[in-house]
């Protein structure tokens, strides 16, 4: 056995423990493929059959200098041999690869937790640009730590040397070192991480070879240096029987766009412009032009949206993707399908604001934008996704209800839903939700005169949706704009009883749509008295936070929305049916704010607004608050 | 192409709605001039489509019996883009102002031109803001005295066609609203070309711009004030034709005397040259509508269309692997079974 050789070893020397879950955290310079590394790692665990949960976290500039805070990287991952909710609240494990990741993700990390650093990355210079006034290995700041200093760096440039690839050049394998470490460590298989950066790294066989041996020698390494106590074990998950693959949000919602087009046998139109943390979308559903989808990047978000519209009044399936900026810079064109009845799919991946905000950053605090943020009476529905697998059902969702009812839908999401993955198993093509978009292709009115005509805002008395009639249809030419229009013939109206009765039928038709969702289901327990309530990407960590507290012993009632507008019709008699509702989310208390002003219930926010999601633990705390002030005030 | 369309007339392709512009405006003239033209161009109501923004010109859609969008201030060349890429069977024609267009849309419309989205643009240049009673507009001459400009505009304005020349249009045309002939002809032209046509007609806003082209297109101006750009002939103007276009010492394009200078230095009108610089300086020869200005078509290129080209990427997607298979996208990343 060779460290650094091109051999592996797997006879295992060292003794095995057996974990039930474990959270690693990967962090270096954004320029050292953190990001690459925990994503290789996970998929690796997915191939295991590892139940697990994903949180990249990523700064906004491509390069930030170089050993900088600022420029860290990290990817957390949590594996699994069980059902998990959240990419755990502490890392038990933190890859260090420079002094910055070390001093950025410290704080994070379990007391008692594992350090692997790069030893050779903690010279004066780069303690210096991390802020360390001494070394952390050697002046016993880590002394609640175990700490395994490994040369990642010098190990890497010796296995890269049959390659032949000048140092600096090698030197960029070093997080396969510490990837073949880590994976050492937790009794990963290698093959397919061989496999894969076989493939990845076609193009440039130096790198694709030097990588594969940095690999081999992080491997070795674990095995034969007398470092390690024991290699653990992640036993697999007990999962479904299926198909499963490991998704993200944003994968998720292109595919479940390509599908919502399938399923109502309409082409899908994306018009978008690039936006973090959203392009990704458009970068995926720009793959899939087989499927007869077309993507447009256009010059500017209004006209992205401009163009989703126009292809909607085309009889395309109109979809534009954005983040918050975005959003407010289509507001007036989605005022406009408001007031068009025009099917239109908006897609939000909410991250931190104001203004540019940040950008790489997670957070929810679009709702209010979603749901009220246009001028005059302008309701529209307004769907959220609850985990990355979610988002493909989410998308679907709302395409169901934008064609159906003739509407523009804001489909919110969220930065960490967006790059956050979990194991997803497939579901049969055949399951997935029906949607029906018939067009118009007879009149369906007559005029004065007795004449057939159509009537493009005579309404289906049901859903209160408008026919609609696309270009091409001979007999059905008619003009629809951003006036008000007189019902039904759609002319210019300025008539004012018109007017309040046109606006009074957009908002009904929207409410309406509440007859057509499922009811909200609690996962109730008898006697719970406190009811959690939340939307979007917080899912998991409420669960988790719920989980923890009722197996402390505390009852405690979980909902959790998909609908946001309309809510869905049981929602009032939900929340009248507990003492207190908290609504954790991560803004300043949107949706709380929402269900007091609509139920005259006493929610209470929980706000988090760091760019990060909740911890479990922190919803947890907020839950035996609620429970004490509850106890106490049943006391007074 | 062999579908023949029925044979219609003017009433056909006229909605029933009343017109609303001020009497006497030049958008009555614009509008008969396309009504009249629609019955000749072998074209059905139910393929066209009007899309426009917001201003007096954007209310056209509504007067045509055919499909139509009144859309929002400025963005019609965006919302056209989108139904136009997804719908190519369509006859898409975007309708603006200088204001819709040049200002808050200017954006949209460059991008339409590079893009060479099949579009049949016609911008109703008034230089002024009507529809919001009379403010300067990017196409006012400087020092233009109105609401919003008490003491004269202080903007340098835009040359529409020097814009969309710089956009490198394929199609780019001028006009005026005092001759159907030429408007027809003009639209025709533009219509039949494969890519984003554009088109300046100067239109007349009698209620707050009245006469702002008089100078160059009342009748008895129009011979020695418009030049008549005709493919492959010389350029020349006035009433016997004694004045041209010839290029000078330095290469610039400038107004000359033809007997001074012979017929043979006169510049011959090529639409299709590639380079967009020639018909560039063609749009600069007037700095206004007081100077003797070029009209007809400036610019007739071909180009791929953006939306031809979009399509051509769905087809050869589809023979390369197939009409999309659900099924196999969802496992198409690494999966594993259980
Ligand atoms: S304001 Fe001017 S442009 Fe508008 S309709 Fe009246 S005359 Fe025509």
């Amino acid at each position: 056995m060779t460290v650094g050789g091109n051999s592996l070893t797997d006879t295992a020397e060292h003794p095995l423990q057996t974990l039930d879950r474990v959270v690693i955290r990967f962090a270096g310079d954004s320029g050292d493929g953190m990001q690459l590394t925990g994503d290789r790692f996970t998929s690796v665990s997915a191939l295991f059959g590892n139940d697990l949960s994903t949180l990249p976290d990523y700064p906004a500039e491509i390069r930030a200098p170089a050993g900088t805070l600022a420029g860290v990287s990290a990817f957390q991952v949590s594996i699994a041999d069980h059902d998990i909710l959240t990419p755990g609240d502490a890392p038990n494990v933190l890859v260090a690869m420079n002094p910055a990741a070390l001093k950025a993700n410290l704080k994070d990390l379990l007391s008692g937790g594992t350090i692997l650093v790069n030893v050779d990355a903690f010279d004066e210079r780069n303690l210096v640009k991390a802020g360390y006034e001494a070394n952390p290995l050697t002046d016993d700041s880590l002394a609640g730590y175990t700490v395994y200093e490994v040369p990642m760096t010098s190990l890497t440039l010796e296995a890269a040397k049959p390659t032949g690839a000048k140092p600096r050049d090698a030197e960029r394998s070093k997080n396969f070192f510490a990837l073949g470490l880590v994976s050492w460590m937790y009794t990963r298989p290698v093959e397919d991480t061989l496999q894969w950066i076989a493939a990845r790294f076609a193009k440039t066989p130096t790198v694709a070879e030097s990588n594969a041996l940095a690999f081999k020698a992080g491997y070795n390494f674990g095995e034969t240096a007398e470092l390690f106590d024991s290699a653990y074990e992640v036993k697999p998950t007990h999962f479904d029987p299926g198909t499963y693959t490991n998704i993200s949000g944003n994968t998720a919602i292109a595919w479940g766009l390509v599908a919502a087009g399938q399923l109502a046998n309409l082409p899908v139109f994306l018009g978008s412009y690039p936006i973090t943390p959203a392009s990704d979308i458009l970068h995926e559903l720009s793959k899939h032009k087989n499927f007869g989808v077309r993507t447009m990047q256009a010059e500017d978000e209004i006209a992205g949206v401009g163009a989703a519209l126009g292809a909607a009044f085309g009889g395309h399936l109109g979809v534009t993707t954005t983040s918050g900026p975005g959003v407010v810079l289509k507001s007036e064109t989605i005022g406009l399908a408001v007031s068009m009845e025009l099917p239109l799919v908006i897609i939000d991946i909410q991250r931190g604001g104001p203004s540019t905000g940040l950008p790489t950053k997670t957070e929810q605090a679009d709702l209010l934008l979603a749901v009220y943020g246009r001028h005059g009476e302008s309701p529209l529905p307004v769907v959220a996704a609850k985990t990355p697998s979610d988002c493909f059902f989410a998308a679907i969702e709302a395409v169901r209800i934008a064609v159906k009812y003739r509407t523009p839908v804001i489909l919110l999401s969220d930065g960490y839903l967006a790059n956050g993955t979990e194991p997803w198993r497939l579901p049969a093509v055949e399951d997935l939700p029906e949607i029906s978009a018939p067009f118009t292709t007879e009149p369906n009115g007559t005029d004065a005169a007795g004449n057939p005509v159509y009537l493009p805002f005579l309404r289906d008395p049901e859903t209160l949706a408008r026919p609609w009639a696309v270009p091409g249809t001979p007999g059905l030419e008619h003009r629809i704009g951003g006036l008000e229009k007189s019902d039904p013939t759609g002319n210019i109206s300025y008539d004012p009883a018109n007017h309040e009765h046109m606006v009074r039928t957009r908002a009904a038709k929207v409410a309406g749509i509440a007859k057509d969702i499922p009811p909200v289901e609690v996962d109730d327990q008898e006697g719970a008295e406190l009811l959690v309530l939340g939307w979007g990407s917080t899912y998991g960590s409420i669960g988790a936070a719920v989980a923890a507290a009722r197996a402390g012993g505390r009852k405690v009632a979980q909902a959790h929305l998909t609908h946001l507008s309309p809510f869905p019709a049981n929602l009032g008699e939900v929340l009248s049916r507990y003492r207190r509702v908290i609504v954790p989310e991560m803004n300043l208390g949107q949706l709380s704010r929402m269900v007091r002003a609509e139920f005259l219930v006493d929610a209470r926010a929980v706000s988090k607004v760091q760019g990060q999601p909740f911890k479990a633990s922190e919803i947890q705390a907020a839950i035996d608050e609620a429970l004490e002030s509850l106890q106490s005030e049943a006391r007074a | 192409m062999t579908d023949v369309a029925p044979p219609t007339t003017k009433k056909d392709w006229s909605s029933d709605q009343e017109v609303r512009w001020c009497p006497g405006c030049g958008d009555y003239s614009i509008l008969t001039a396309v009504q009249m033209l629609m019955p000749e161009l072998n074209v059905r109501r139910e393929n066209t489509v009007f899309v426009s923004g917001i201003g007096c010109s954007s209310r056209f859609p509504y007067y045509m019996n055919t499909y139509g969008m009144h859309s929002i201030h400025g963005r019609a060349p965006a919302i056209a883009t989108g139904l136009a890429v997804a719908r190519p069977d369509l006859d898409v024609w975007v309708i603006t102002g200088d204001g819709d267009g040049l200002s808050i849309g200017g954006n949209h419309l460059i991008h339409a031109l590079r893009r060479n989205v099949n579009l049949t643009i016609l911008l109703f240049n008034n230089q002024i803001y009507g529809l919001t009673k009379g403010q300067y507009s990017p196409t006012s001459e400087v020092g233009k005295v109105t609401k919003s400009t008490p003491f004269g505009s202080v903007d340098w304005p835009f040359n529409p066609l020097s814009l969309a020349l710089g956009a490198e249009a394929t199609f780019v045309a001028r006009t005026h609203d005092l001759d159907r002939k030429h408007m027809m002809e003009t639209f025709r032209r533009a219509h039949e070309h494969k890519g984003a046509a554009f088109v300046e007609i100067f239109q007349n806003c009698n209620v707050f711009n009245d006469g702002a082209f008089e100078q160059i297109t009342a009748k008895d101006n129009r011979s020695h004030m418009l030049i008549p750009l005709e493919h492959g002939r010389p350029i020349r103007f006035g009433p016997d034709g004694e004045k041209g276009v010839a290029l000078d010492g330095q290469g610039r394009a400038a107004i000359v005397n033809v007997a001074d200078v012979g017929e043979d230095a006169l510049v011959v009108h090529d639409e299709k040259r590639p380079e967009p610089g020639l018909a560039f300086m063609l749009t600069r020869l007037s700095h206004g509508p007081y100077e003797p200005t070029p009209i007809g078509v400036f610019r007739a290129v071909e180009r791929p269309t953006y939306g031809d080209q979009i399509q051509r990427q769905l087809l050869d997607a589809q023979s390369r692997s197939g009409p999309g298979d659900l099924a196999k996208l969802l496992s198409s990343g690494s999966t594993w079974e259980v």
